[in-house]
């Protein structure tokens, strides 16, 4: 069963891939996504036999290497927090499928892009049920290879070229201190399987280990190493700069990969992983801070895009912020809950926003768009519906996941709680403002481009689908899945597969908050829906007013904190600039000046007529080696035989 | 195992392969022409079959040598001595499987001379199988030696137009590490009598002697690898070398340098290799960041993957001087991995350069649209090539830094890095060469890999994968071997800790 979930994704990405040409576009959209249709139904069984049963359990593959006292097995390990995130991709990924069927109707490498889709549905697999870091990392790094591949999609566009490099190289700055983080467990534990590393965890609460010349407590520096690669996947603050870029990918792409799951597995990480972040305060503090941080950051810039997809991916970075914030108070469940709806609801914003786009003929600006909700009112609706969810409105999804993780901020004895509160509270009321703002200079007003507006056309049933599909789980999963998550039966669901140390109470204490805390959150969000209900429904002259008055801090966000002309200054040129440096003046000046070019001026200039290499070095070397050989054997039968 | 001379057999049956064609061919026709590609891929073809044999017969877990042979030569002192072990016995294999494929990438390229091309390619296919199978120094030095003078003459005669230099410069910083290695190998025959390796190896050299012969061997192996900074032969000789020379040059040649560090300065001089680890540390991580970001300003696809194979190298002597298990096995694996790779990709840029005949990466651009197979290939060496895990080029890596990190987390650190720079200047290529629009009008008819390349292609696409989700084969059949170098580094590190207490 288990094998079949993870392994059936794979086999469509075979079909796919190699045989696609032969079989045909329609042949292998069809081979992917019932392929993936049935792994998401035994998913689903599997997510009941172990969440309410008792079934799970560990299936070994085989070993991937063994060598010394490294031992590496190809396991697939499902528990609770597993059989979750298995539906969430399983199910996200097959309506994704099924969308794309009708988005990519019109490209002719259809079987490539479905390959890919199902090629990282198997990566993502395969990194959810790991059951050791090694794995976990082949999957990290799969899912960033499918990442790659899908964002430079369209590789004939130099800027999708430039988003996929740059997603990919970003990434790996993380996993650069992911396999940092792999190495520093397997020195302290002699292991990377989580069960034997999580059995040692307490061993090390007062080990130190030995980094970079200092002397660091051994489960802060680890998982401070792992919360690197952390960061560089979920695109947190310092390392986000991939994620806005990766929407030059198609928009199914965006939302399965850069919305749902992949850059959430940053956030499961950490949650696997509690057993050793447990262990650390300061690394728990780093990961509020981060997530915090972000939350804000990524909601300001937010609040100034104009291409439709932007505004959702910044949301994304802002809604990892908030589920890291959740992680760091050590409420890993009110996390992962907020992953699961968030999954969902911004899966199907960034589906809507497809819809809209085929409306529009691929016009991604809003400031083009207006008043398409007469022409497109499913879409529309939908895409309220996931609107609602993401801003937090009362009863949605978002209502329940992120209303809880304000609360947890709040209640956490944390010396960055406040800050994390002050955070979270106020991009809060940047997100419904950037969510409506969005909806409505797409939706109402007055059409921009008549030309796109009178022939916009709402789009075919197999979109239509998923984008319902979706606004139930946007709708109902928070109310459903509460009591699994936050509330009572967190211990009953989770089980061991999240540990949360015996001093860890922050799931109890968040439920007696103040009541004004409690409704912070929601007041914000109306603040926020006023906002823009004011300055771009009442008073459209006000955000270009604003927008000149304030023109510093306007550049400033538009042009995303300046992040990246900031490293494209500190690291991207200088390591151009030392490439070339060492190269001229290391390699050619220095090393082959003095060395052989030095030694052999004279001789090249002897040599210069003689062109011939029979007349050249090649004799004068095999007459030296001759010489050497029978200096040798002379040496051996004469001189030898002592 | 085999009451027959396997190894001997294997060793020399290309070099009766070359005997054929000088005997047999006449004149240098079409014919004729064809006729020798044909006996040389039969001849290599042949020699990988019965290599095989080597692998069914070899007991992995064994320890000493198998499949040895002993034959009296030059009276009492030097003797015809042939075995491998787990470590040389990958490399065997290797070199069997690259040939035919070297062959088989020199097939349309190589039009004038084609018998001497042939015959040099079959004469240092038998000098580097006895350079991983010989059990004896002499012979060692002379199929290490030699292989020299068939490279020196493809590099030579059907290289680029900046032949002569390459060879020049190959030639010049392989005669000082050999004058060093053969000073040191009359050394070695005077201190213990005898050059049979097997008795070497248990023969504990005087340490101070040890760290005189090991720097003499390390010269010599450091310039093979290369090692940074004696590296700066390798890319101009893959410059001007054509494909197949190329293919051999990274595929197997470099390993040579690795195999000896392993064969030799390792188990023979422990104590010394001990007290040079952080200098060979130091030497592998200014390898590993210098080389890498000299590679990503390259211009030339055939330099850019000729620094990125020197960085690789630098794993590999990282590896192998943690003197741990992990490192060490991984240092193999990434030799045999890089095999595989660095081949491939070599033959990548054979293949666009035998239809455009440019290197240069600003000459391409687009190719995709044109050559969708050629694009998913290169991108899987691209791939294993950065280190992805699933292919062959993340294990060597991996097993090689982890080992790394418990001696030294600076060198980790730094060696870790590598990781991003190589993703940058392979993606980097790739983007360049095939995405992108096709826009030059000298690209519009290029065609895509034809049968002949894929056959190359197709089992080193095998391998890389197999042995990237299931490298155990190789890191089973090396296990012994090294845990025997192991303890062997164990019991001088020992040693040395005894002696430093003693002192104040």
């Amino acid at each position: 069963m288990f094998q079949a979930i993870v392994f059936l994704p794979l086999i469509g990405f075979l079909v796919a891939g190699l045989f696609g040409r032969v079989i045909g576009a329609r042949a292998s959209e069809l081979v992917t996504t019932s392929l993936l249709g049935v792994s998401a139904v035994l998913a689903w069984i599997t997510f009941f036999n172990v969440a309410f049963g008792h079934g799970g359990g560990t299936v070994e593959l085989f070993t991937w290497m063994a060598s010394g006292g490294l031992d590496v097995k190809w396991a697939l390990r499902v528990d609770t927090l597993t059989a979750v995130m298995l539906i969430l991709v399983t199910t996200v990924s097959t309506l994704v499928h099924l969308y794309s069927m009708g988005y990519m109707h019109e490209d002719p490498s259809r079987p490539r892009f479905f390959a890919y889709l199902s090629l990282f549905t198997f990566a993502m697999l395969t990194l959810v049920t790991s059951d050791n870091l090694v794995q976990l990392f082949f999957g990290w790094e799969g899912v960033g290879l499918a990442s790659y591949l899908l964002i430079g999609f369209w590789y004939e566009k130099p800027s999708a070229c430039a988003a996929a490099m740059k997603a990919f190289i970003v990434n790996r700055v993380g996993d650069f201190g992911f396999a940092l983080g792999i190495f520093a467990v397997y020195l302290m534990t002699g292991s990377v399987s989580f069960e034997q590393v999580f059995a040692a965890a307490p061993s090390l609460a007062d080990k130190s280990l030995s980094f970079l010349g200092h002397e660091w407590h051994a489960p802060t520096i680890i998982c401070l190493l792992l919360f690197v690669g952390a960061m560089g996947k979920s695109a947190q603050l310092g390392l986000h700069t991939w994620l806005p870029d990766a929407m030059e990918g198609p928009t199914p792409v965006s939302a399965l990969i850069h919305a749902a799951t992949m850059v959430t597995a940053g956030v499961f990480m950490v949650a696997r992983l509690s057993p050793l972040f447990e262990l650390s305060e300061t690394a728990l503090n780093v990961v509020m801070f981060f997530g915090a941080s972000t939350a804000f950051f990524a909601a300001t810039i937010g609040c100034v895009q104009n291409d439709i997809k932007r505004v959702i991916a910044y949301s994304t970075c802002s809604q990892l912020g908030y589920m890291f914030t959740a992680l760091g108070t050590g409420a890993y469940s009110v996390g992962v809950f907020h992953l699961l709806t968030h999954g969902f609801f911004k899966a199907l914003l960034f589906l809507a926003a497809g819809s809209v786009i085929t409306a529009m003929h691929h016009e991604q600006d809003m400031r083009h768009m207006g008043g398409l909700w007469r022409k497109i009112p499913f879409t529309y609706g939908t895409m309220m519906i996931g609107g609602l969810a993401l801003t937090g409105f009362p009863f949605t999804a978002g209502y329940y996941s992120k209303d809880a993780i304000i609360e947890t901020a709040f209640v956490s004895a944390s010396p960055v709680a406040t800050y994390a509160w002050i955070m979270t509270v106020a991009a809060a009321a940047l997100t419904a403002f950037y969510t409506w703002r969005q909806m409505f200079m797409t939706f109402h007003g007055k059409p921009h481009d008549h030309h796109h507006y009178e022939h916009a056309h709402e789009s075919p049933l197999t979109m239509l689908v998923p984008l319902g599909v979706l606004s139930f789980g946007a709708l109902f999963a928070g109310m459903i899945l509460y009591p699994y998550f936050v509330g009572h039966d967190v211990d009953h669901f989770f089980r061991e597969s999240i540990f949360m140390g015996p001093e860890n109470k922050i799931l109890e204490e968040m439920h007696h908050i103040p009541g004004w805390a409690k409704w912070a959150p929601t007041v914000m969000m109306a603040l926020g829906f006023l906002t823009a209900y004011w300055m771009y429904i009442v008073n459209p002259a006000v955000p270009k007013a604003l927008a000149k008055q304030n023109d510093v801090l306007y550049r400033f966000l538009l042009n995303k904190w300046y992040f990246d002309e900031i490293y494209d200054f500190l690291f991207v040129r200088p390591t151009m600039w030392l490439g070339k440096f060492l190269w001229k003046q290391g390699d050619i000046r220095v090393i082959d000046g003095y060395g052989p070019n030095g030694v052999s001026a004279r001789v090249i200039d002897a040599t210069n007529r003689v062109v011939r290499i029979q007349t050249g070095y090649l004799y004068h070397y095999a007459f030296v080696m001759l010489v050497g050989v029978a200096a040798l054997i002379t040496w051996f039968m004469f001189g030898g035989s002592h | 195992m085999y009451d027959w001379p396997i190894l001997s057999v294997v060793t020399f049956l290309p070099l009766v392969g070359a005997l054929l064609i000088v005997v047999m061919i006449r004149g240098d026709d079409e014919v004729a022409q064809r006729n020798t590609r044909w006996v040389a891929l039969w001849a290599t073809l042949v020699t990988f079959l019965i290599s095989l044999l080597l692998l069914v017969g070899f007991e992995p877990s064994a320890s000493g040598f198998q499949f040895v042979e002993r034959t009296p030569w030059l009276g009492d002192f030097a003797a015809y001595r042939m075995g491998v072990d787990g470590i040389s016995l990958p490399f065997v294999l290797l070199t069997t499987l690259l040939m035919p494929m070297c062959i088989l990438a020199s097939w349309e390229a190589i039009h004038v001379r084609v018998k001497e091309y042939m015959i040099c390619f079959l004469v240092l296919e038998t000098l580097m199988l006895g350079t991983f199978s010989s059990l004896d120094l002499l012979l060692f030095y002379i199929f290490f030696e030699g292989g020299l003078i068939p490279m020196f003459l493809i590099i030579g005669i059907w290289g680029g137009k900046r032949r002569i230099y390459a060879t020049f410069k190959f030639f010049l910083y392989t005669l000082a590490g050999s004058v060093l290695m053969m000073l040191a190998i009359m050394a070695m025959y005077w201190q213990a009598g005898t050059t049979d390796i097997e008795v070497l190896l248990k023969h504990g050299f005087p340490s101070g002697m040890q760290y005189w012969l090991w720097i003499a061997f390390f010269a010599s192996f450091a310039v093979k690898m290369p090692m940074w900074p004696v590296h700066t032969w390798l890319p101009d000789a893959h410059v001007e070398a054509p494909t197949a020379g190329s293919v051999i040059l990274a595929g197997i040649m470099l390993k040579m340098g690795g195999y000896g560090l392993l064969r030799f300065s390792l188990p023979m001089f422990p104590e010394a290799s001990a007290y040079f680890a952080p200098f060979v540390f130091t030497l592998s991580i200014i390898a590993i960041v210098y080389t890498s970001l000299v590679a990503l300003v390259q211009e030339d696809m055939k330099k850019l993957i000729a620094y990125s194979s020197v960085a690789h190298m630098g794993y590999v002597t990282m590896g192998i001087f943690t003197l741990t298990q992990e490192g060490i096995q991984g240092a193999v694996f990434q030799m045999v991995s890089h095999g595989f790779v660095s081949g491939a990709l070599f033959l990548c840029v054979g293949v666009v350069y035998d239809r455009m005949h440019t290197r240069e990466i600003a000459a391409y651009g687009g190719l995709v649209q044109r050559m969708p197979i050629y694009a998913t290939v290169f991108m899987i060496f691209t791939m294993a090539n950065v280190g992805l895990p699933g292919t062959s080029g993340f294990i060597g890596e991996f097993l090689t830094l982890i080992a790394v990190f418990g001696r030294n987390s600076w060198v980790a650190f730094f060696a870790t890095s590598g990781v991003i720079l190589s993703a940058a200047y392979a993606l980097w290529l790739y983007r360049r060469v095939v995405f992108g629009a096709l826009e030059k009008d000298s690209l519009k008819g290029i065609l895509d890999v034809n049968r002949r390349e894929m056959v190359s292609f197709v089992p080193l696409l095998f391998f890389t994968i197999l042995f990237g989700v299931w490298p155990q084969p190789i890191l089973d059949a090396c296990n012994v071997a090294v845990q025997a170098i192991v303890a062997r580094a164990d019991v001088a590190a020992g040693a040395i800790k005894a002696a430093s207490l003693v002192l104040p």
